[in-house]
């Protein structure tokens, strides 16, 4: 027990120090990246009204958010500011920075919660499946689908649901988080309005989890000792989830937390065509506004999301597999 | 296999099941809730940070506020004062309250205007309101304006809504306080606005009790939207509208508006600099096709830059929708433009032709500029297109034409002295082309500067001639606004919009709606 609470000591530990040089590195090159973008954030912040605004006004305004000023001081001042706490105002929504996500978060982390939970239960479900009745139709279908869901993207894969079961038979709302005449957020009205942007998104992430499942548990089928279990007659069913799926599932852990990006792209694509109020679809309205103080709030949010992912998948890891203890980090 | 599996099995199918509606969509139109499907959510409900300061705020009140007609009354003012000299004085309205309980005193005025003014607020509305020095409160009920210079236009600035005293800009934004017919219940970002009536308003509680503002921008899922019973009442372009033209129960309104579209040509450019080429184009451009073609009927030809319909328009600044080409190849040969051997005309070994900018993401004016272009290749010029990024345009403004749409009704004073005033030539989007006509300078300032009606409108007509005969620019068209709106409701009124019109033209004059008998 002891041993375990100094490994994930020193995994913590390592991680950390490795994560600031790539924290710094990710938020600097967002701002090289937006100081390099064409788009004015002024013209942006004005909308129509650039139209009619005198130069002179747009100077001003690009001097009192600094960002007439070289990229290296924006992103000193940006950092000394994050430092003190202080991540500044988003100028798109005309608001703290902390207020906006603090109002998004919560919508954000229940999606990819939901998706997760869903996405497990699909992957593990069907990649067994397949693999028990492996070259059958069944499992001809199910790898097909997952290609082809792994190979469309998922923006794509949202306005198709949209179009069949929103447009087409009306069962389910097209977006949003409650129905239009609707003043608060109820839990059936958020049930029937979260299940296609749920369902999209464990979908598409599903499918390269369904397809690894399925390897794994083909190969871990091959095995001697699955062979002895039926050997001694075990009932298919304990064979094929106790003893099959249970150590193919091993080197799983860690792919999931390398696929956390993967899950960050994809909510935000799947906020952005279910409008729904969440944080990852803030990002696309924050870059196309050139907003740098909430652009880089995100940027910084989803940095550690996928840090904190492979951390996790790492401590999972050593409970799964006491080798890793030996093995050690360092 | 077995009980296993089919458990997980049901488990999805309960997940899935939760497609099946389990109970109607409770969107049914009632009086008591109206839902507006409306495109483009605010940043903000701040009318200092840019909330509809033209009027079309339901929240907030100005000190004048303006009807369907264009007339301005009073609102939290106690009357229309005269726009005469540099001092405005206002007397507001006795016994206003916002929405909190607070007194409405002359503080507040003179905090919001202030507060727009001052510069380390980046309103984005600061430069509609340049020729106010700054706003006084004299006493309890009594605030003054002070001007820079007399600006007679300037009570068409009194309708931005007040905010109380002291508010935290930003948090006021997401949460208003404000005067206005409606007050402020929730906002789901991204989603919608609730609103619930006034009891207390000074004018009367509106009769429709809840107002939802539901905001959806893809004009196709809003037509969906409005389709299945979501929404009482919508905005749709034109082509999306033509589905509930001969529904029953929903009622399609048209109403013009001061938004035109127009091609604005640099002077110095060798080619759009000479008149006759100009006016050529002017006489070729197939308005009627415009219209008909590429608005769906949703339009109107436009001869200048001041909306027909209006006090201020010249009648006899018109022309004929349907192109004259051969007027046009007339007064080409007579300047000199004559046909060369790939039929583009040449003038002392220059060709007709010039390049036409169009914004890449605006498809309406990518489809006018290729009608443009095509009107024109019939009269021998060649006009060659760039679709481009703003930020793209901006340093090319000055060499090559651009489309481009202004147009309020308010008052003609509005873009149009910084668009073709000399003082403003090239000076981002006001006056690109670097027109210069002193002639036009001079009606100009008279307009802005005299305080009697009957010379300012003389001023403007004189201006339009003006600008007709010398043709900076060609004017294309004038946008109509389409509206559907389910049931039937006394109080609906229209009149001539303005470009910006989420709240301000006909679905602003909800808090006026009853259920018609």
């Amino acid at each position: 027990m002891e041993a375990r609470a100094v490994t994930w000591l020193r995994i913590i530990g390592w991680r950390l120090v490795f994560s600031v040089p790539l924290l710094l590195a990710v938020t600097f090159g967002m701002f090289v990246l937006a100081k390099a973008s064409p788009f004015d954030p002024v013209r942006q912040y004005l909308g129509d009204r650039a139209m009619v605004t005198s130069p002179e006004i747009m100077a001003e305004i690009r001097a009192n958010w600094g960002v007439d000023r070289p990229l290296l001081e924006q992103y000193t001042t940006w950092l000394g500011n994050l430092l003190q706490g202080e991540l500044g105002e988003s100028r798109s929504l005309r608001l703290p920075v902390t207020q906006v996500i603090g109002e998004r978060l919560g919508w954000t982390l229940l999606v990819v919660g939901c998706a997760l939970v869903v996405m497990l239960a699909i992957g593990l479900v069907l990649g067994t499946l397949a693999a028990w009745r492996r070259d059958s139709w069944l499992d001809r279908a199910l790898t097909g689908g997952a290609f082809a869901t792994e190979a469309a993207p998922v923006f794509w894969v949202g306005l198709l649901a949209i179009w069949v079961f929103a447009v087409s038979l009306g069962w389910l709302p097209a977006g949003g988080l409650t129905d239009a005449a609707a003043t608060e957020v109820t839990f059936t009205g958020l049930l029937r309005h979260l299940t296609l942007p749920v369902l999209v998104l464990a979908v598409s992430q599903s499918s390269w989890l369904l397809l690894y499942v399925r390897e794994s548990v083909i190969g871990v089928l091959r095995e001697d000792f699955v062979l002895g279990a039926r050997a001694r007659g075990l009932r298919e069913r304990t064979v094929l989830v106790r003893h099959a799926l249970r150590s193919a599932l091993l080197p799983f852990i860690t792919i999931m937390g390398a696929r956390v990006p993967e899950l960050v792209t994809g909510v935000i694509l799947v906020e952005a065509v279910f409008a729904l109020p969440g944080v990852a679809g803030t990002t696309i309205k924050a870059a196309l506004a050139v907003d740098f103080p909430l652009l880089a709030a995100l940027t910084l949010l989803a940095t550690i999301a996928v840090v904190l992912g492979n951390l996790l998948a790492d401590l999972a890891y050593t409970l799964a597999d006491p080798r890793v203890r030996v093995l050690g980090v360092s | 296999m077995g009980r296993g599996f089919v458990l997980l099995v049901a488990m999805l199918l309960a997940i899935a099941g939760c497609a099946a509606p389990t109970e109607p969509d409770a969107a049914g139109v009632s009086e008591e809730t109206v839902v507006f499907g409306l495109s483009s959510e605010p940043d903000t409900l701040n009318p200092v940070l840019g909330y509809s300061p033209d009027g079309g705020s339901l929240i907030f009140d100005g000190l004048l506020r303006r009807t369907p007609d264009l007339k301005l009354h009073p609102a939290l003012a106690e009357s229309v004062p005269d726009a005469v000299g540099t001092e405005i004085t206002f007397t507001l309205r006795q016994g206003v309250t916002f929405h909190d309980g607070r007194p409405l005193t002359a503080e507040d005025v003179a905090y919001t205007y202030n507060q727009v003014l001052a510069p380390e607020n980046n309103s984005p509305i600061r430069g509609d309101y340049a020729a106010i020095e700054k706003v006084e409160a004299s006493d309890e009920r009594t605030v003054v304006f002070h001007l820079k210079h007399p600006y007679a236009p300037v009570l068409q600035r009194a309708t931005l809504g007040v905010i109380p005293a002291g508010s935290d800009l930003a948090a006021l934004g997401n949460a208003p306080v404000g005067t206005g017919p409606y007050t402020f219940t929730s906002w789901t970002k991204g989603d919608k606005i609730a609103l619930t009536a006034n009891e207390k308003y000074w004018n009367g509680a509106p009769a429709i009790r809840s107002l939802v503002l539901a905001y959806t921008s893809d004009d196709n899922a809003r037509a969906t939207r409005m389709a299945a019973g979501e929404f009482t009442a919508t905005e749709l372009p034109p082509k999306a509208a033509a589905r509930f033209k001969d529904q029953e129960g929903v009622t399609v309104h048209e109403t013009p508006s001061a938004d035109y579209r127009g091609i604005m040509f640099p002077m110095k450019h060798p080619v759009t600099g000479d008149r006759a080429i100009r006016k050529a184009l002017d006489l070729a451009v197939d308005r009627e096709a415009m219209v008909s073609a590429i608005l769906a009927g949703a339009g109107s030809p436009a001869f200048g830059p001041v909306v027909p319909g209006t006090d201020w328009h010249n009648p006899a600044v018109t022309g004929s929708a349907r192109p004259d080409t051969e007027a046009a190849g007339r007064l080409l040969d007579e300047a000199g433009w004559k046909a060369g051997p790939d039929g583009i005309r040449v003038k002392d070994g220059t060709a007709a032709r010039f390049t036409l900018m169009y914004p890449a993401g605006d498809s309406l004016r990518k489809e006018l500029a290729l009608a443009f272009a095509s009107d024109a290749k019939r009269i021998g010029i060649d006009i060659q297109l760039a679709g481009l990024e703003w930020e793209a345009i901006d340093p090319r403004m000055d060499t090559d034409a651009l489309i481009m749409g202004f147009g309020t009704p308010y008052d003609p004073d509005h873009t149009n002295y910084e668009l073709f005033h000399s003082a403003y030539a090239g000076q981002g989007y006001f006056n690109p082309g670097h027109y210069d006509n002193p002639e036009v300078d001079r009606l100009l300032e008279t307009g802005r500067e005299t305080a009697d009606q009957a010379a300012r409108e003389k001023a403007y007509h004189e201006f339009q001639q003006v600008i007709s005969d010398d043709a900076p620019w060609v004017y294309l068209v004038y946008l109509k606004h389409v509206y559907v709106v389910r049931g039937s409701w006394t109080g609906l009124e229209t009149g001539i919009e303005a470009h910006e019109h989420a709240t301000a033209g006909l679905l602003g004059t909800v808090p006026g709606w009853k259920p018609a008998p």
